[in-house]
Order: C-alpha cells, then structure tokens, then sequence
C-alpha cells in the first residue's frame, strides 16, 4: 500500500496543479478584468530574447525589471501626453504583462502570456509621437533603475520595430 | 485648439520626434550632420505633423571665416525644404589674394529633400536604411571674382541620395550620402571649371553617449575643379548636445585642407540649431 501511495500522491498534486493553471489562463488571471480567451505565445512578445546574459544583468534581474515597469507605469500614469490612452486600463494586466514581455525579451526565465502587439492596439488610434512619449517614459525608469544607456538601447532596439504594429493612427 | 494657432499649423500636430533624430543642421542648411547632409528629416515633427529649424553656425579657420544661417521646414517626416545664407570671410588672405582685405564671398543655397524609404530610428529589425534624395540650389553673389579664378558659373545645384541607419544595439548611427556635384568649396569659389559635375561621397559614423549627446567624425569627398587652388576633402570630429527638445548645441574640429591656395585650414565650429 505504502508504495502505491507516493504515485498517489504525485497524481494528486498534479492534479491540484492542473486544477491551479486551469482557473488562470492568460486572459482570467486573479485581480485582472477578463479579455476574450486567446492562446498565450511567446511569440506574441513581438521579439526575440536577447542572448547575451549581461543585457539582463544590466537591468539588475527580474526585482530591477519590476522596478522599472512601476517607474514606467507611475510615469505614464502623470505625462499628459498619453496618459489619455491609458485612462480604461487594466493596471493589474498591463504591469503583469509588461513585466512578462520585458523579462522574456531580456533573456529572462519569462513567459509572455500576453496578446499580440497589433491586437492589443488595434482599436488605440496611437500615433507616433504618443509611441515616442512611452519610449521617453520607459527610459526615464531605466535611468532610475541605472541601467546603462548603451544596455538601454539593447532593449530600446527590439521594441523600435513594434512601432509598426503599436502606431495605427 | 486655441485661437492663437496658426493658420498653417492647423490639422498639422507639431512635435513628437524623439531628440537629436532631426539630425543638426549642415553648412549648407539640410538636416544631417554639420557637414554632410544625412536621410534624416529636419523638425521635430512626426508623420502627422509640421516641424522647423532654424541654424547659426561659424567656422573659425586659421585664414578665413565661415558663416551660415538659415531655416527649415519638414513636413510629416517625409519632406524638409531649407534655406541657407553663407558668408565666407577672407580677412587677411583676401589682401594676399589680391581681393582686399576682408573680402567676402555670399551664397544662398536653397534645398529640398524628400524621404524615398525607410526609416533610420523604427526599422531596428532591418537592414533597410532611411533613404532620402535632396536637390540643393545654390547662387554665389561674385560672379566676375568665381569666373575669375577659372569658375564656369556663379550658380549651381547639387544632387544627393543619402543613407542613414541607426544601429540602436550599438548606439551607433551611419550615413552615406552620395552627392552629384559641381561646387568649389560648396560653390563659394563657383561652380564648375576644370570639370562639371562629379560624384562624390560623404559618410558620417557617430555614437550615441546618451539621448541628449552624439559624438562622431565625418569625411566628404569633395570636386577638385579650380586650376588657380586645390581642393581638398573635408574631415570634422563633432559632438552635437540636446538641451533640450527645441535646442541643439554643435561643437566640432574640422580640417577644410587648402582653400584658395591657403593650405591646412583647420579649425572650430560652433552651431546653435533651434527648432521645434
């Protein structure tokens, strides 16, 4: 009996695992306003990873990723430039997303379990000098997380095409 | 929309662009570099809007004085018109040369450029340069002097493709501009003489330190068409500073090699670009 328990056992907690990744699929996450259901890929993120341990490094891991997607979130949140755009947010998703995209294109252990660029804004009407507003806003954090300019400019390199996707106006 | 908007900026959005990608403004007036024209589009307007410029430049030689100023206009990122005024100061050489001291040579040089392709700053996962044509139009205001020294004419124009591509993973611009040209010394000894119009390169690398500072070098290729004088190519070590969105300071070192018989003309350079 004894032996047939700990696969018991194991099947359980996969089980319960399951059951947990089951009630939280990419578009129903706890504390989030529900979005129709989509497949979650990584190839969603709009770039590649970059390989080269150091970019990550520069940004101080995951904790200074964090940190920089709040001070790019509190900056939006105040630059009357585009904060407008932003006004129906879901903060909860887009700081849990952005923190996803952002940590699976430095090469991090992420997943991007958000939507495509073009689908997310599609209906946004973003022009390019709002897109240049973000790009200011997100260097403003990375200064003040200290990363590097030229490790800035690393990341800044693989979101500069997504103008193409993210610009619809 | 307030009442106080002009009539033209109407419908037109005006700023967006991010800084320095206006490029500075060159001798001859075009967005790029101080001394070469780059794909660039001057103005800190985006594809939905009007931008302008507008430049003050001096270049102290050993023998002589350059000076330049003049406005421009860019349309959507795509079109940019500029006007230019140099002066060129002989001061003691003029004399030697037999024109008086203090001579000066004047030029106007009148320019349009339009965007073909490509774009320098967005299109990172490319290998597609921003690709832009210019046409620059250029009457120098003493005819009997350039015709004098072996000149065909007191006017001209220059024709150029250029090429500018941003390698953000590197912090690094680069531009290649191929000009089709018959100026002596951008046209202030006139135009023409021993050859007519000739292709010419001029190629800019420049790093970006941070948003607000560009260092670099440029090289231009330049006509040799004058029997009295040699021409030689131009070389400049720049550095360009963003002060903030509607001010750049450009101060660079350049070396013109002879002018007029005057060899080794080395200097400095100082432009003030103001835009918006």
């Amino acid at each position: 009996m004894t032996r047939l328990s700990i696969p018991m056992a194991s099947l359980a907690i996969l089980a319960i695992g399951s059951a947990a990744l089951a009630i939280q699929p990419p578009h129903a996450h706890p504390g989030e306003l529900e979005v129709d259901p989509y497949e979650a890929s990584n190839a969603h993120a709009g770039a590649a990873p970059i390989s080269d341990p150091a970019v990550l490094a520069a940004f101080n891991g995951e904790a200074g990723i964090a940190r920089i997607v709040d001070g790019l979130i509190a900056g939006i949140q105040q630059d009357e430039r585009i904060e407008g755009i932003f006004r129906a947010t879901d903060w909860p998703r887009l700081r849990r997303t952005l923190n996803e995209q952002i940590c699976y294109i430095l090469g991090g252990p992420c997943d991007y379990t958000g939507r495509s660029m073009a689908s997310v804004h599609a209906d946004h009407g973003i022009t390019t000098a709002e897109f240049n507003a973000l790009v200011e806003n997100l260097q403003d954090a990375m200064d003040a997380e200290g990363v590097p300019f030229g490790m800035q400019n690393r990341l800044l390199a693989r979101l500069a095409p997504m103008h193409g996707d993210v610009v619809t106006r | 929309m307030s009442l106080a908007t002009p009539v033209l900026a109407q419908g037109f959005e005006t700023g967006g662009k991010l800084l320095l990608t206006r490029g500075i403004s060159t001798v001859e007036g075009a967005g790029g570099g101080g001394l070469s024209s780059w794909a660039l589009i001057t103005g800190n307007e985006t594809d939905r809007g009007i931008g302008a410029t507008a430049h003050a430049t001096q270049v102290e030689l050993d023998d002589f004085r350059f000076q330049a100023a003049g406005f421009a206009v860019g349309l959507h990122d795509r079109f940019e018109f500029s006007w230019t005024r140099q002066r060129f100061d002989t001061r003691d050489a003029g004399a030697a040369l037999g024109l008086g001291q203090g001579f000066t040579f004047e030029q106007d040089v009148i320019g349009v450029k339009l965007r073909l392709l490509g774009d320098a700053v967005y299109a990172q996962d490319s290998w597609v340069p921003q690709l832009a044509l210019g046409i620059q139009h250029k009457s120098n205001d003493q005819g009997a002097i350039v015709r004098a020294v072996g000149a065909a004419d007191d006017s001209g124009y220059d024709v150029y493709l250029a090429a500018t591509k941003l390698y953000l993973d590197h912090s690094l611009l680069l531009n290649a501009t191929v000009r089709w040209t018959e100026a002596n010394q951008t046209g202030l000894l006139g135009f023409s003489g021993l050859d007519d119009h000739s292709l010419q390169g001029e190629f800019t690398a420049a790093y970006l330190v941070s948003r607000r500072l560009l260092v670099g070098a440029e090289y231009r290729f330049k006509p040799d068409n004058l029997g009295f004088a040699t021409e030689d190519d131009w070389v400049d070590l720049f550095a360009a500073y963003a002060v903030n969105e509607h001010l750049t300071v450009t101060a660079a070192w350049v070396d013109l090699g002879s002018i007029a018989t005057f060899d080794d003309q080395r200097g400095f350079y100082l432009s003030l670009q103001a835009g918006f």
